[in-house]
């Protein structure tokens, strides 16, 4: 065998230990942006979420859209509905395109009284756009958990009540808090500021 | 090699069918003579090495760690409906012993995710189990410690690994209300100073063992004296009961007495556990802050 060719079999051998190589380092590269998520995320939460209209999903199938987020219960008769319509005056500071690439979920406190029919009528009363809205209930040690990722607090009474920190919580596709706000009402600027930046 | 039931004081030991060893009898006739008795156990067990702690732990696993408790009716400094109501409190099981060391470096190990190198940072801060020289080891005399540095999300996995949950706090408060003789000692004056006693002693010292305290009128160990306790409902207790009257839904009232009850303000060694927890979130944990599970009654009684 010549020289020649040795280099040529040899050369041939490197070509196809870089190309495996190559295909390797794409692997890994295109497998760490897809698979991992960040410690930070709440979508580490793995909890069972059922919506209004019955249809299941774990919590972190909600990764990959920006989402305003919070907790409420549906019989709340003052906090809650002035919730929803912060969320709607925010909404109505954005235009069409930026509306469409955000989400809402609310889930609740009280998933015993708050069943997928109780929260579908909440969505109806309210004129809740339900492709991009979403009302979920889970179980109640779910509901801790969530609030626990979350940072909220509440605590039930025995009216069936829930006493409750009403917050406004920013996440980002990987379900990151970006923002958070308990100013109810008059949406706060740096919140609207915050969401703004999140969907461009 | 230490076995653990030598560790483990007499009911929680009690396991029938298996007559105490003679070197058990002996440490509960020692358990028995009194306070003086319990601090040379504790001296003795601190000094020689506790070799086999671990295989010690497996031991313990095979005791009965739940005490029942019938529940009822219950006086509490948080009363349900935020002014004066009763709790009403289901019959449950409590742990006996708060989790140790040993009992948490098994789950960790079985449980890969709540290592410290791997845990996600949603469910636990940078302090979770910090006091541990290793990730793969604890040693033998730490073993037998109460567990801390552990979140609420770590509390609770370890919990559901025993087929339990956190207790409520009505559930803890109830456990904690009895003293060595009485169920509810809540209103001697006397036992309140013993308790708040503790809290004024100065941190930083290392934690004693698991189980030396006096057992309580419940056969409940360590409910005061050794680490504060994760409670499931642990946020949101400080919340006023009403906040709505004050317009702002947010405001959370410290040591608020919408949210407390009036009648046992002088409970202080309870509202200091209630506005330290309050103050916490779910992934945070602390150095004295460890936890033990509950759960539902399987319908037996004492």
């Amino acid at each position: 065998m010549s020289i020649k060719s040795e280099v040529g079999v040899a050369s041939k051998y490197i070509t196809i230990w870089l190309f495996a190589t190559m295909l390797a380092l794409a692997g890994t590269t295109s497998h760490a942006t897809d698979a991992a998520l960040p410690g930070d995320s709440i979508y580490q939460l793995d909890v069972l979420l059922t919506d209004q209209d019955g249809r299941e999903q774990h919590l972190p199938a909600l990764r990959g859209q920006v989402r305003i987020v919070s907790m409420f219960y549906a019989s709340c008769p003052y906090v809650c509905p002035l919730t929803i319509s912060t969320l709607q005056r925010i909404e109505k500071g954005l235009t069409p395109p930026q509306r469409a690439n955000l989400s809402v979920v609310l889930f609740t406190l009280d998933p015993e009284r708050d069943t997928s029919e109780v929260l579908k009528t909440l969505a109806r009363e309210h004129n809740l756009d339900e492709t991009r809205w979403r009302l979920e209930h889970t179980d109640s040690l779910a509901v801790r958990k969530l609030a626990g990722v979350l940072g909220i607090q509440y605590r039930q009474l025995e009216n069936r009540d829930f006493n409750h920190s009403s917050v406004l919580i920013l996440l980002d596709a990987d379900g990151r808090v970006l923002a958070r706000s308990t100013q109810m009402g008059d949406p706060d600027p740096e919140f609207i500021t915050a969401v703004l930046k999140a969907l461009t | 090699m230490m076995r653990l039931p030598e560790m483990c004081p007499d009911t929680v030991c009690a396991m029938p069918g298996k007559p105490p060893t003679y070197r058990t009898a002996t440490v509960l006739i020692m358990w028995r003579t009194g306070m003086r008795a319990r601090v040379l156990l504790a001296m003795f067990l601190g000094a020689i090495h506790v070799s086999g702690a671990l295989a010690a732990s497996e031991a313990r696993n095979a005791l009965p760690l739940y005490i029942h408790l019938p529940g009822g009716k219950f006086r509490s400094v948080l009363p349900p409906d935020g002014k004066s109501s009763l709790a009403m409190v289901s019959p449950y099981e409590l742990r006996a012993l708060p989790v140790t060391n040993g009992e948490f470096f098994k789950f960790v190990e079985t449980h890969p995710q709540w290592r410290r190198d791997q845990v996600a940072s949603v469910f636990a801060d940078t302090a979770y189990l910090a006091h541990w020289s290793s990730t793969l080891q604890v040693d033998d005399a730490l073993a037998l410690q109460p567990v801390t540095n552990v979140s609420w999300f770590a509390a609770e996995a370890y919990c559901e690994s025993e087929g339990a949950r956190l207790p409520t706090w009505h559930e803890w408060e109830m456990a904690a209300a009895a003293d060595e003789t009485r169920r509810d000692a809540r209103s001697d004056p006397a036992w309140r100073e013993r308790i708040l006693g503790w809290y004024a002693q100065p941190g930083g010292h290392d934690l004693a063992a698991v189980g030396l305290t006096p057992k309580n009128a419940w056969g409940v160990y360590d409910m005061h004296g050794l680490v504060w306790e994760w409670v499931e409902d642990f946020s949101g207790m400080m919340i006023s009961a009403d906040s709505r009257e004050q317009g702002d839904p947010d405001i959370l009232k410290f040591c608020g007495s919408g949210a407390l009850s009036t009648k046992d303000n002088e409970n202080y060694a309870i509202l200091m556990r209630i506005a330290m927890m309050s103050s916490l979130t779910a992934p945070q944990s602390t150095r004295n802050l460890g936890f033990r599970c509950a759960r539902d009654d399987k319908g037996h009684s004492q």
